[in-house]
This record gives C-alpha cells, sequence and structure tokens, in this order.
C-alpha cells in the first residue's frame, strides 16, 4: 500500500473536527458527565460499607446482573466496584454508539450523498476517508478515556483502576469504530451500515448479559462480547490490564477487514450490489401511509427479530431468578422488604429495559418525517393530493402502531422464554399486558418527537434528551436514590406494571392524554409552517 | 376566459432575504406560459408558493380559481408538478415512484404511463439511488405528464435531459396544449421557451421586468440589422432609434429600437440597398439585455 493512498487524511481529520465541533463535546462530555455524576452522588448515597452490601446483595440478583456487568467485588463492595459493575455497562454503550455515527457519518454517509464523489476527485487517497474517520474516533474515544478517568480521580480512587476503566471505555468505542469500518463497505445506505452496528452492539450486550447470569465472572459468552471487556479488568477488585488488548484486537482485525473490503469495491457501491426492482407499484404502496409502511419495514423487522430474541433470552432466565431466591433465601427477604415478589421485579425490569429501547425506535421513527421532508420527497408528495396532516399523521399512526406491535413482541418473547422454564401461561399473559402498559410512555416520546418536528424539522433530535433520562433514571434512579421528583420527570417512571394487579390505572391515562395532546400539537404547527425545502 | 393562474403583487421574505418582492404572473388558460430568471431570482419559491407548500408574506395568489395555501388537496387533483431537482426514494424503484405520486394524486392511468415510459426510454425497475439525474427527471415528468391535470407547474424539467430526450419533452408540452391545458414552464434553456412558451416573464431580484408575448417583448427590443450599400451611413448614425452602427467596406451592421423601424428603413433605403438582412432579436439577446443592465446598476 503506498502513501499516496492515504494523500490529504491530515486535511480529512481536521475537516472533520470541524464539522463534529458540536457534536462529538456534546457525546464525550455526557459519557463524562455520567460518570462524575455517579462518582460524586454514590458515596452520599451509600457512605457506610453496610450500605454498600446491602445493594451488593441486590446485585446478587440475576435481573441485575443482567442489566449490570458480571460482579466483581460483591462479597467487599467499594465504591470502586460498584461504579465498574454497575455504571461502566452504560458509558462503553454510548462511546460505541458515538463511534459507529462518526465512523458512518464521515465515510458511507458521505458516498450516499455523492459529496465523497466530489472529494475523491481531487487529491484524496483511496484509504484516506476511512483513515481520517479513525483518527477522530481514537481523538473522540481519548476524550472519552480521559474524561472517565479523571472523573473517577476525582472521587479519590485507585489511579491504575480509574485508567484501566477509563481507557477500557474508550477502547470499547474503538472496537465498535472497527466495527462500523466493515460495515460501511458492505451496503450502500448508511442506515443500514449504521444499523448493522447498532445490531452488533445489542448482540454484545445479549451476550455478556446471558454469560453473567450464568455464572459469577461471567462465562464463554461474556468473553465473546466487545462490552465485557472492561468489566473483565476486575477494576478496583483484583485490577488485571490483558483483558483491554481484545479491544484492540479488534480493531487492528477490522481495520484490516475494511481496508481488504474498501478496494473491493467501486465508490458509492456496497459489496451487495443493488437489485432490479418492481415495474409497477405493489397496491399497499398508494397512500402515505402505505409509504411509511414501505421505507420502514425493513428496520421494523430488524427490531421485532432482535428483540424477540433479547426478549426470549432475558424470559429463559427466569429459572436462575427462582434458584437464586432459593438458595439465597436473604435476597428474597430483601426483595420481599421492597414489597416485589422477586420474579414480579425481573419481569418489571425487562418490560421498562424493553419500554426504553422501543421508545429509542419511536423517536427514530418519527425523525423519518425530519429526513422525507430534507431530502425533497415529502415536497413530492405534498404537492399530490395529499393533506398535511394525512401526510403527519400517517406516519405518526405508523410508528403508533410498530411501538405496540414490539411491545408486544417484546412481552411475548420475555413470556415464551419464561415458559421454557417453570413459568405458566398465565404469566405470559400477564408479562405481555405488563410490557405493553408502556406504551402511553412510548407514545409521549414520539408525540414529543412530532410536536418538535412540527414546529422545525431541526428540533425534532432534542426527543432523543427524554429517552436518554429515561435511560438514566430508569436504570440509576434506585441506585443514586434521587428524589422523586428528578425521576418522576421521565414518562417511563409512572408505570410500574407487576404485579398486574397494582397497575396505576391514573398515570396511564394522564400519559396517554399527554401524548394525545402532543400528537395533535405538532400537526397544527406542521400544517402552519413553510415546508423546508433542500 | 379566467387565468389558470394569476399572482399578484407577491412577497416572500426568509429571515432577512427577501426573496419575492411583489411577483406579478400571469398563465391564460390553454397557454403555455415561459418563467425565466437567473439563479435566486425567485422562481423555485414563486413555484412553491403555488403549490401551498410556503405561505406567502402578502399578495394575492389564484390557481385554477383556488387559494394554494387553504385548498391545497383540492387543487392538486387538478395540476402536476416537476420539482427542479428531483429526489426519489432511494429504495423504491422509478416505476414504483409513479405509481405512487399517481395514486396519490388520484386516477391514476396505466396506458398513459406505459406509453410515456416508452417514449422517454425509461427503465422503471431501477432503485431510485441508482439513477442519473436525467432519468430521475423522467421519472418526475412521466409522473406528471401521465396525470389528466388542467395544469403543469414544470420547474426547469429539462436541464439534465439529452437533446433527444428534450425533443420528445417538447413534442408532449405541445400535446398538452392541444389538449387546451396549461403549462408554467420555468426554464433556462431559451430556446426552448422560445419554440414552447405563448407569453414570457423574466424574473429579477424578486418582481417581474418583463411579461407579455413573445411578439410584445421582441417590440420593446432591438433587431439587428446587417446591409450592404452604396454610400457612406453618416446620415443613418444620426437617425433615432439606431445604435452601435459599424461600417466596413460597403457593409454596415446596427441594431434597431423596434417601435423606430419604420423611419428607420426609410433612411436606410436612402443609401442605396444591394443586400439586407434583418435578424429579429432572440430571446437569449432579450435575456441578457435585462440581466446586461443589471450588471451595469450592479457597478454604478
Amino acid at each position: 500500500m503506498s502513501n499516496e493512498s492515504f494523500a490529504a487524511t491530515g486535511t480529512l481529520v481536521r475537516f472533520a473536527l470541524r464539522r463534529d465541533r458540536i457534536k462529538l463535546p456534546i457525546w464525550i462530555a455526557g459519557i463524562g458527565l455520567g460518570m462524575l455524576y455517579a462518582v460524586s452522588a454514590l458515596p452520599t448515597v451509600y457512605s457506610t460499607p453496610a450500605e454498600r452490601q446491602v445493594r451488593a446483595g441486590l446485585m446478587d440478583s440475576p435481573a441485575a446482573k443482567m442489566m449490570s456487568g458480571p460482579g466483581y467485588g460483591l462479597d467487599n463492595y467499594s465504591l470502586g466496584a460498584m461504579i465498574t459493575n454497575e455504571m461502566v455497562l452504560y458509558l462503553a454503550v454510548p462511546a460505541a454508539m458515538m463511534s459507529i455515527f462518526l465512523i458512518t457519518r464521515h465515510t458511507r454517509a458521505e458516498e450516499e450523498t455523492g459529496r465523497a464523489e466530489l472529494i475523491r476527485s481531487t487529491v484524496v487517497g483511496r484509504h484516506a476517508a476511512t483513515t481520517a474517520a479513525l483518527i477522530v474516533a481514537v481523538i473522540a474515544n481519548t476524550g472519552v478515556a480521559l474524561l472517565t478517568a479523571l472523573a473517577m480521580l476525582s472521587g479519590d480512587l485507585a489511579a491504575a483502576d480509574a485508567f484501566a476503566v477509563g481507557i477500557g471505555i474508550g477502547l470499547t468505542g474503538l472496537a465498535f469504530a472497527g466495527i462500523a469500518t466493515v460495515t460501511a463497505q458492505l451496503a450502500e445506505p448508511s442506515r443500514a451500515s449504521s444499523s448493522l452496528s447498532m445490531a452488533v452492539v445489542g448482540a454484545a450486550f445479549l451476550l455478556r448479559a446471558i454469560g453473567d447470569v450464568s455464572q459469577q465472572g461471567g462465562n464463554l459468552l461474556s468473553w465473546l462480547s466487545p462490552l465485557a471487556w472492561v468489566q473483565q479488568t476486575r477494576a478496583f477488585v483484583d485490577l488485571r490490564w490483558w483483558p483491554l488488548l481484545l479491544p484492540i484486537l479488534v480493531l487492528v482485525a477490522t481495520v484490516a477487514l475494511g481496508y481488504f473490503l474498501s478496494v473491493r469495491r467501486d465508490v458509492g457501491a456496497g459489496l451487495v450490489p443493488p437489485k432490479l426492482g418492481r415495474a409497477t407499484a405493489a397496491p399497499s404502496l398508494s397512500t402515505p401511509f402505505g409509504l411509511a409502511v414501505r421505507q420502514q419495514r425493513t428496520g421494523l423487522v430488524g427490531w421485532a427479530i432482535g428483540l424477540f430474541i433479547f426478549a426470549a433470552a432475558t424470559g429463559s432466565l427466569t429459572e436462575s431468578v427462582t434458584d437464586a431466591v432459593a438458595e439465597n433465601p436473604q435476597l428474597g427477604e430483601v426483595f420481599t422488604a421492597n414489597g416485589q415478589d422477586p420474579l414480579d421485579a425481573f419481569y418489571a425490569t425487562m418490560a421498562l429495559f424493553f419500554a426504553l429501547l422501543i421508545a429509542a425506535f419511536a423517536v427514530t421513527s418519527v425523525l423519518r418525517l425530519r429526513a422525507e421532508e430534507r431530502t425533497g420527497h415529502t415536497e413530492a408528495a405534498l404537492a399530490t393530493a395529499v393533506s398535511r396532516p394525512r401526510w403527519y399523521f400517517s406516519w405518526l399512526g405508523f410508528t403508533t402502531l410498530a411501538s405496540a406491535g414490539l411491545l408486544l413482541i417484546s412481552g411475548l418473547g420475555v413470556g415464551i422464554g419464561a415458559m421454557s422454564g417453570s413459568a405458566d401461561f398465565g404469566t405470559l399473559v400477564e408479562v405481555t399486558v405488563a410490557t405493553l402498559a408502556y406504551l402511553p410512555a412510548v407514545m409521549v416520546v414520539a408525540g414529543l418527537t412530532g410536536a418538535l418536528f412540527g414546529v422545525r424539522p431541526g428540533l425534532s433530535s432534542l426527543a432523543w434528551i427524554v429517552v436518554g433520562y429515561g435511560f438514566f433514571f430508569g436504570m440509576f434512579g434506585a441506585l443514586l436514590d434521587l428524589p422523586d421528583i428528578v425521576s418522576d420527570l421521565s414518562p417511563f417512571a409512572h408505570t410500574t406494571p407487576m404485579p398486574l394487579a397494582d397497575l396505576p390505572l391514573a398515570p396511564l391515562a394522564v400519559l396517554t392524554a399527554l401524548a394525545a395532546v402532543l400528537v395533535i400539537a405538532g400537526n397544527l404547527s406542521h400544517r402552519n409552517r413553510d415546508l423546508e425545502s433542500t | 376566459m379566467p387565468a389558470a393562474l394569476e399572482i399578484s403583487q407577491l412577497h416572500k421574505s426568509f429571515g432577512q432575504v427577501k426573496a419575492l418582492d411583489g411577483l406579478d404572473l400571469s398563465v391564460p388558460t390553454g397557454q403555455v406560459a415561459g418563467f425565466l430568471g437567473p439563479n435566486g431570482a425567485g422562481k423555485s419559491t414563486t413555484i412553491r408558493i403555488l403549490l401551498g407548500l410556503l405561505r406567502a408574506d402578502a399578495g394575492d395568489v389564484s390557481v385554477l380559481g383556488k387559494q394554494p395555501w387553504n385548498d391545497a388537496v383540492s387543487l392538486h387533483r387538478r395540476l402536476a408538478y416537476v420539482p427542479g431537482d428531483v429526489s426519489l426514494w432511494p429504495n423504491l424503484t422509478g416505476g414504483e415512484a409513479i405509481d405512487l405520486l399517481s395514486r396519490l394524486r388520484g386516477r391514476p392511468d396505466k396506458n398513459r404511463k406505459n406509453e410515456l415510459l416508452e417514449r422517454f426510454e425509461l427503465d422503471p425497475t431501477k432503485k431510485g439511488r441508482t439513477y442519473s439525474k436525467g432519468n430521475r427527471q423522467k421519472v418526475a415528468l412521466v409522473a406528471a405528464l401521465a396525470a389528466d391535470v388542467e395544469l403543469l407547474i414544470l420547474d426547469e424539467p429539462t436541464s439534465g435531459l439529452d437533446p433527444l430526450m428534450e425533443t420528445v419533452f417538447q413534442e408532449c408540452i405541445a400535446e398538452v396544449k392541444q389538449d387546451g391545458r396549461s403549462v408554467l414552464l420555468s426554464s433556462h434553456i431559451l430556446a426552448e421557451v422560445e419554440k414552447l412558451c405563448d407569453t414570457v416573464t423574466i424574473i429579477r431580484n424578486g418582481h417581474a421586468v418583463q411579461s407579455g408575448t413573445l411578439a410584445e417583448l421582441r417590440h420593446l427590443t432591438r433587431t439587428t440589422i446587417t446591409a450592404t450599400i452604396d454610400r457612406h451611413p453618416t446620415a443613418l448614425a444620426a437617425v433615432a432609434g439606431v445604435h452601435d452602427l459599424q461600417y466596413d467596406e460597403g457593409t454596415v451592421t446596427f441594431d434597431v429600437d423596434t417601435d423606430q423601424m419604420p423611419s428607420v428603413v426609410q433612411s436606410l433605403g436612402q443609401l442605396g440597398v444591394r443586400a439586407l438582412h434583418s435578424a429579429p432579436p432572440s430571446l437569449e439577446q432579450l435575456f441578457l439585455r435585462q440581466y446586461g443592465d443589471e450588471l451595469v446598476g450592479a457597478e454604478s
């Protein structure tokens, strides 16, 4: 490979940094602040070893392990061990997402829009764009590593372990940057490229969840997951550095594979060649709703399959919940003291987790409206006999139905997985209804996205804040012992679905009304504004 | 007969930028109206207001007797639009996009569509993302021309077409006109406008600077005359309406204001004309003259 292949890489790096000067600092600071918040809040919530041991008892349950980590240091739960076990995963996943979007944005998305063609016609090497994107990913993940490590140091934690965790989070991000470099070579649409990489994130999460639940410290399945390697350093318990070689290995291998594949395809093309299609449209493609379905059905099927596998796998873990309680009656007492049966607590956690994932789907689904407007497709459609309300409600209607369908599939998945153990059919029904009870909360998020889009398309991404907020306080609200008012701001805090008999109906009615108001407000402002043109 | 489309004193601003500043435009029913202007003059903004995609700040807009902002849906059943920069759904084939747009408008005509696909030599089975600019434009043109509508609004519809396809397009527009339908044709290709359009409106900085039939517009400008004459044309240079006179070994070339033509021809006749060639002003000259003025104006 000659140096010419990398010509102008430096210029492209500076150009990418210029384009991302707002986006990347927000990601990096967000991840760093998450860590800083945990480091400063946890010591006040759990000020004595005894309090931390109570928490450790809670974290010994399968449901908790599934959502946290392999459980190193539970017998002597120090602040550092607590952070590594419970927080690190939720900082590594955003680092992975940041890296995937970054790589896709600067490689495949550039080719898709045709801008890469313009760039490549100048004195720019064949590998320059990919290399520049990777260098930017290294810079961004170095920032993540430094900020998270410094945040831990501010809490007087052991320096070596703090850096192991920080560097580990950064390297996890880089491993996914490498994976995104490979998926960027495969298909022409940038959406497909980032979706494939995100599917790898989901699979990695699932692998380590099953592995960590199956065995204290995780088993082989955990080791197959790039998301598990940071926690496998056993930071603040019995530090070892070598697991961090694994993400480096993945990075080197995937980047080499990415370069190898990239010279075997044309600029703008994927390795999978485009196929010819139908000469005439199917009868279903006759309405705005039909178009909304057509544009999102591939993604929806992917979500449905992924969620079902994930849900069934987690549902099948209920057996271990029962076993754990049988072995350790104290654990049962902890839950009962909380007023909830351990299995109910498990199902409730799962329902919330899937609801939050599906809220993320709902936001991406409504954001398709923004993409349609930006690309000029909305203009073409609205120049026909389609009114703006019909257009808007068709897309929002699809989001509603698809979200309900995904909640149903997730609930069924958990229930079916549980039935493979000792659960009965009644449990299946109960878990499914409990998951569906999150539909109003999901629709509040979708409605907010729609309302923001109605005012101005550029504002609509702000809805992600609510999803992030819901995730953070849904997953860590109990850990951080936050005042109720803070958690209550999340639409997901008002549904405690299990046991089903206690399902609070009044908040559900309020959330439904709020969702309706938001959707309708979005329609009104959308109807009265100028269409944004390309 | 009422006009198919009537705009008067239309204003539209985007923040600080005045896109339209008192525009007047009219398309008589059954006629093809050309809409000319350089990039950024406000043509596409005007068209988006005509479609109800943008709301006018001030002024009256009437399309087929209706208000485009309020009556968009019922109005759009009666018109078809080809955008200047056609963007297709990347994962839909051209055929699917045409069917979708036709069905969204209502009353899709399959036979008419197939006939147009053949005439424009368009392969409807390719995905939107794989079409070239010209082929994307053909997709939009087929969808619009296949529609049984009273008014076509075309925003630079041929800027990506090859000369063969441009001819097909011109034939299609001639047929549309024969059917008594109306067309608003925004274009940069002046030969095309000259060939197709009954009336022309030239827009500059958001308002119309010239409008009328081509004959009327020609009347406002100069004809170029080249003549071989016996005598020296000193006297001619002094005649009102003669411009840029050049004389070289018996051949004189000059421009004449069209309304001064009778007196100039009389004077020319006294010089012993042996050969005479008169070139009526092309639209290109008209256009350049409008914007030539602007350049001069900008400098002063």
